[in-house]
């Protein structure tokens, strides 16, 4: 056996020894999703179930206002769209492209973060604050836990759009982007439920 | 999950287009009062299902045949454990609400 096939073998056991452990953490992400999934589901279930405690304050009637929710309901459909394209162009090998698509992404998530708070602290100054009642409890505990995931979720681009200039689309890079990716899109698939459950009911 | 699956960009906007009538639908007649009571709940449930369904299918690329079985398992698994809390928490809370009153 020569020496470079002997470094040939070296190399591709490193990158099937690579390619298992990137398999295994996507698996791990995909585990970690659905228990984020069922806590969701049950801060949903208290919700529901606190919905109609407003202790003579404030009810779902008085600080809801379906066009605000409209707009953070665009806001994160639109940069789902967006966080496909990245993903598209990174399959494609454009990091230029990818990059491009992540600051849309990000300034989208911001947008609907900034009128998430504006929301909040709309509600806080009207007296509708979370020590109110069972009914805001519950809602800021619900809507306040997706911002923060939102929030992390923001911190997650902005890492890859620094690391993707410094390290290329190397095969780490490309499947934390992949796992990056699964994260946004699940946010999207909780505000479904928020929009649903908290917002749509909330105000009929 | 799946590498190797073809991602066009026609995917993604079939999905964006479904998920934009899948939310419009309900907002459309909250907003419009067009219909009242429990018909008003069950195309609001039924319409963000609907929706929950595209974005799993054309966002995160799920389907019977690349996505690895044991991630189907836990999205399945993660689906009972939701059913089991959620259902038993409400019918739960509900009954005594009711009980007393």
């Amino acid at each position: 056996m020569t020496e470079t096939a002997v470094m040939g073998t070296a190399s591709d056991l490193l990158e099937e020894e690579e390619k298992i452990s990137l398999r295994s953490r996507e698996f791990g992400f995909w585990v970690y999703l659905m228990t984020d999934a069922i806590i969701f589901a049950l801060l949903f279930a208290t919700y529901v179930v606190l919905s109609k405690n407003s202790a003579a304050g404030p009810t779902s009637k008085d600080v809801f206002d379906l066009r605000h929710t409209a707009g953070e309901t665009a806001l994160l459909l639109i940069s789902s769209l967006t966080f496909g394209m990245a993903t598209i162009a990174m399959a494609k090998g454009l990091s230029g492209r990818v990059i491009m698509w992540l600051v849309v992404t990000l300034l989208l998530g911001l947008a609907f973060l900034a009128m998430e708070m504006m929301e909040f602290r709309g509600m806080i100054a009207k007296g509708a604050g979370p020590e109110v009642s069972g009914f805001l409890s519950a809602f800021f505990t619900l809507v306040g836990t997706h911002g923060l995931h939102v929030t992390f979720g923001s911190l997650g681009i902005l890492a890859m759009i620094v690391q993707i200039p410094l390290k290329g689309l190397t095969p780490p890079v490309r499947s934390r982007l992949l796992r990056l990716g699964l994260f946004w899109h699940f946010l999207d698939i909780v505000w479904i439920g928020i929009f649903s459950v908290v917002y749509l009911p909330g105000v009929m | 999950m799946n590498h190797s699956a073809e991602r066009s960009v026609s995917t993604y906007l079939t999905g964006f287009v479904l998920a934009i009538v899948l939310t419009a639908i309900p907002f459309g007649i909250v907003w419009g009062g067009l219909l009242t009571g429990m018909a008003v709940y069950a195309i609001i449930a039924v319409a963000a299902i609907l929706q929950v369904l595209v974005h799993l299918v054309f966002f995160l690329h799920l389907d019977l045949k690349s996505t690895p079985a044991e991630n189907l398992f836990f999205l399945g698994f993660a689906a009972v454990l939701i059913v089991i809390m959620v259902g038993g928490s409400l019918w739960i809370m509900f009954d005594l609400h009711h009980r007393m009153m």
